[in-house]
């Protein structure tokens, strides 16, 4: 049987012959990205916002008046709703966010959640609430600091550990890929301005974790290569290490992606966002592991005597008494 | 490496095997098979996201306990002063700043007042709940004491949990599950509830029940500016009460407190036939209420509920019976709610719904049914991809996927973990990702071949070459996985159990299994070449 090759054998693409402009323009996503971040903002969930979010089947309705509902809801006087589709056509989501001079007030989000329960209730026969979250202005903002907490935490803690399992510049050259990836991810977000909920902040970790997936293996054959071919020139070395684990990173990449796409086609609603991000992040992740980690190591000065200790003072000294120096 | 002594063969099957079967009762009952149960039956925990259910996190305001104490210390002493003989008079008395002060009209009698607070003072513990200072020789002033303060918060949150725990059994729902969270709050989840507003209200209802004189010499003109006169308090009338939209001054001190009650009942009032709640007394309750009723025969008194007047009737005679009637605009549901949350007692603070989380049970199985749907493309297209580049490689990679989902679920169902919405994403991410140990020890082998080892050489080296890269990528997801389960919440936890599983399973797995299924194959067939 003829197995299947994605990628043929001896590839000898020349990966880091544009580092520099891959670089540039990469650095320039993560500043456009924060840009983003700061100027269109992040679209919050009522996990990190506050609010409530409802969701409701019409059951005697073919679709659901969604135009209706949302002039309902805002005639409530809690600013703009989000008024969605969400899974059916008669099947919507409705969100209202905390009014910010309300933030502080411990029962308010619940206050308003039954406020627009019972209006939507009054007007229509047969509304079945499949769901309901309501968030309290004070629980949102420790959702907030702690999802950032995680996200620190996480990128630190796993830098610390590839620097101690590897070199100093592997630490960093890991800990920037990430950071590419988490900005990148996050400027996504803030473009399209999809919802950012907790289950985002799960995703984003996962992404971390299986970025960091691929960096690890270029990283672990950059460390062989270097003991291996010590008079090898860095950037070729790279190239190499690169090259030689690209069929795997393919195969990986496609495994996930194959594994997801299904849920996000056909799985629950309230999971696509979270699939979402996920699969974004593969393609982010996957490109960072090539572009951003491995390059990164040339400017922070890798050596084939990062691994192997270069003579030691004594062996120097040793060498000069016998005037071999 | 690929060294398989029987007892190691043995041992890893049985693992295998045991993992695998714990599996059984979970999937029996998500497919809804019946399961004998003669046999274990421990599953894994459906998430109310996926079993439906209500989740509620209560938050109690910390500063009313503190001013609660300092009330129930105000009239302790006033009443230990006005029992001393001589009474001991005092005035200028003041609440404020966290504080209780008082002037003693005779500054002479500052040792006698302070004999007569000293027993008031500390509770039972060898804590010293209270400070008392005197300041310009007549001004007592008594402070709570930090640890006195913690004390009495942790007491009331004790309390308010088993208040809480009693109203919602006498909703008859299932296994509830309550418990305290933090300083100040009560999580409650709920399973297969549709519609939590019952729930929600029994739980926001404090159920503080106060019978208080009116002050009938408040006058209209202060009211309405929102003045008190000392020793009065202004109380708004309860929305569709008799007094709604309106404001009554009542006396502070000397009413009787809804504490002492030994039932309540929803009952109709025999003259209106409106909904109302009968209840009464315990025998303390009953003297209290005696008194107050002999005392004050053709007064009003207002009937106080959480802060809102109920109803201000006239007291024709003293009741002694210790039973009383309560009105005030209820309707059949309201007063059977009030007469629960009477009966479970008050709560000792108010509780506010701070976060709900309410699924419904039709989109959970929804949500299972789609979700499981998902799960199965993505296994057979990953299977496909995995056999057709792989071969027979693949087929050991494949056999090794099944076993690691079900040792995820076996574990998870010892563990008594929780799965959840997003633990289904964790399910298919973990799918897609396992394989990664697959892939890149095969990968590995092929370039072993390549470079012109022999069959088994080759192999061994694969293994042996990609299991540091693997070792590596899985701490590194560890330690993701496990700073998400810490600063996660509730499903998104639910997500990080299934990844962090997933990792030592999927090693176990797609590491050391289809290490033992190569090697047997290898020794037993022999080749020359493998195709892989």
């Amino acid at each position: 049987m003829r197995l299947l090759k994605l990628v043929p054998d001896d590839t000898n693409i020349k990966f880091l012959k544009w580092r520099l402009p891959f670089y540039v323009v990469s650095v320039l996503l993560i500043i456009a990205s924060w840009g983003l971040v700061y100027t269109n903002g992040l679209n919050y969930g009522v996990d990190f916002a506050g609010g409530q979010e409802v969701r409701l089947t019409f059951e005697q309705m073919e679709e659901a008046p969604i135009d209706d509902l949302r002039e309902r809801v805002t005639a409530l006087g809690y600013g703009d709703p989000v008024v969605q589709r969400f899974g059916g056509a008669n099947e919507v989501s409705i969100r209202v966010r905390l009014p910010e001079e309300v933030e502080g007030v411990p029962g308010a989000a619940a206050e308003i959640g039954n406020q627009v329960i019972a209006t939507i209730k009054d007007a229509y026969e047969g509304v079945r609430q499949d769901g309901n979250d309501t968030v309290s202005g004070k629980v949102a903002s420790e959702f907030r600091d702690t999802a950032l907490q995680a996200l620190i935490f996480a990128m630190l803690a796993i830098a610390l550990y590839i620097w101690v399992r590897f070199e100093w510049q592997f630490g960093v050259g890991a800990l920037f890929a990430l950071f590419h990836d988490v900005s990148l991810t996050l400027g996504m977000f803030a473009l399209l301005q999809l919802e950012f909920s907790l289950q985002i902040i799960a995703a984003i970790l996962a992404i971390i974790g299986y970025s960091l997936n691929d960096t690890i293996v270029v990283y672990d054959r950059i460390r062989e290569n270097l003991k291996k071919y010590r008079k090898m020139p860095i950037p070729e070395l790279l190239d190499l290490s690169v090259n030689e684990t690209l069929a795997r990173t393919v195969m990986t990449s496609l495994t996930l992606l194959i594994a997801l796409v299904p849920l996000l086609l056909f799985g629950p609603a309230s999971l696509f966002g979270l699939t979402a991000a996920i699969t974004l992040g593969i393609f982010v992740g996957t490109y960072s592991s090539v572009y951003m980690a491995a390059p990164i190591l040339i400017w922070l000065g890798v050596s084939s005597d990062s691994f192997v200790p270069r003579e030691s003072v004594a062996d120097v000294q040793e060498k000069k008494a016998r005037g071999e120096a | 490496m690929l060294d398989f002594p029987r007892w190691k063969r043995i041992w890893l099957w049985g693992i295998t095997a045991i993992v695998m079967l714990a599996a059984l009762p979970s999937l029996a009952s998500l497919t809804n098979t019946p399961w004998p149960e003669s046999l274990p039956d421990k599953t894994v925990n459906l998430g109310l996201d996926l079993a439906g259910g209500s989740h509620i996190l209560l938050e109690a305001d910390q500063s009313q306990v503190a001013q609660q104490r300092l009330e129930n210390m105000e009239e302790a002493v006033r009443n230990a002063l006005a029992d001393e003989d001589p009474a001991i008079r005092i005035g200028d008395i003041s609440t404020a700043d966290g504080r209780l002060s008082f002037l003693l009209d005779d500054p002479a009698q500052v040792d006698a007042a302070r004999e007569a607070i000293l027993p008031l003072m500390n509770g039972a513990g060898l804590v010293s709940e209270w400070n008392l200072e005197v300041v310009d020789g007549n001004r007592m002033l008594l402070t709570q004491t930090e640890s006195g303060l913690q004390d009495a918060i942790t007491l009331a949150m004790d309390s308010a949990t088993d208040v809480v725990r009693r109203r919602i059994d006498s909703l008859g729902t299932r296994e509830p599950t309550i418990i305290r969270q933090g300083d100040n709050r009560i999580v409650v989840q709920v399973p297969g509830l549709a519609d939590p507003e019952e729930l929600k209200a029994l739980l926001g209802q404090t159920a503080r029940l106060e019978f208080k004189l009116l002050d009938t010499q408040a006058l209209q003109t202060e009211i309405a500016q929102g003045i008190a006169r000392p020793g009065s308090e202004l109380v708004p009338g309860a929305p569709g009460g008799d007094y709604e939209g309106t404001v009554l001054a009542v006396k502070r001190l000397g009413g009787v407190r809804g504490d002492s009650l030994t039932g309540a009942q929803q009952t109709f009032d025999p003259q209106t036939n409106e909904p109302a709640v009968s209840i009464t007394f315990d025998s303390q309750g009953t003297q209290r209420f005696a008194r107050l009723t002999t005392d004050n025969v053709n007064r009003q008194f207002a009937i106080i509920l959480d802060g809102r007047v109920l109803s201000a009737p006239t007291i024709r005679e003293p009741i002694l019976a210790g039973t009383s009637q309560i009105t005030g605009g209820f309707t059949v549901k309201s007063a059977t709610q009030l007469a629960i949350s009477l009966n479970s007692g008050a709560l000792p603070v108010d509780l506010t719904v701070v976060e709900e989380r309410t699924v419904g049970p039709d989109l959970g199985a929804e949500s299972i049914r789609t979700g499981t749907i998902a799960m199965g493309i993505g296994t057979l297209l990953v299977i496909l991809l995995m056999v057709s580049t792989y071969g027979r490689f693949g087929l050991y990679a494949t056999a090794a996927l099944f076993i690691n989902v079900l040792m995820i679920l076996g574990i998870m169902a010892v563990l008594s973990t929780t799965l959840t919405l997003p633990g289904i994403a964790g399910f298919v991410l973990t799918i897609g990702a396992a394989v990664d140990a697959n892939v890149l020890i095969y990968e590995r082998i092929r370039e072993e071949r390549k470079r012109g080892r022999r069959v088994v050489a080759a192999v061994e080296n694969g293994y042996k070459e990609a299991s540091r890269a693997i070792y590596d990528a899985n701490v590194t997801n560890f330690i993701a996985g496990v700073l998400l389960f810490l600063f996660g919440s509730g499903p998104v936890r639910g997500f990080a159990v299934v990844l962090i599983i997933g990792l030592f399973t999927s090693v176990f797995t797609g590491v050391t299994l289809t290490r033992m299924w190569v090697a047997g194959w290898l020794r037993k067939a022999r080749p020359s070449d493998i195709n892989v």
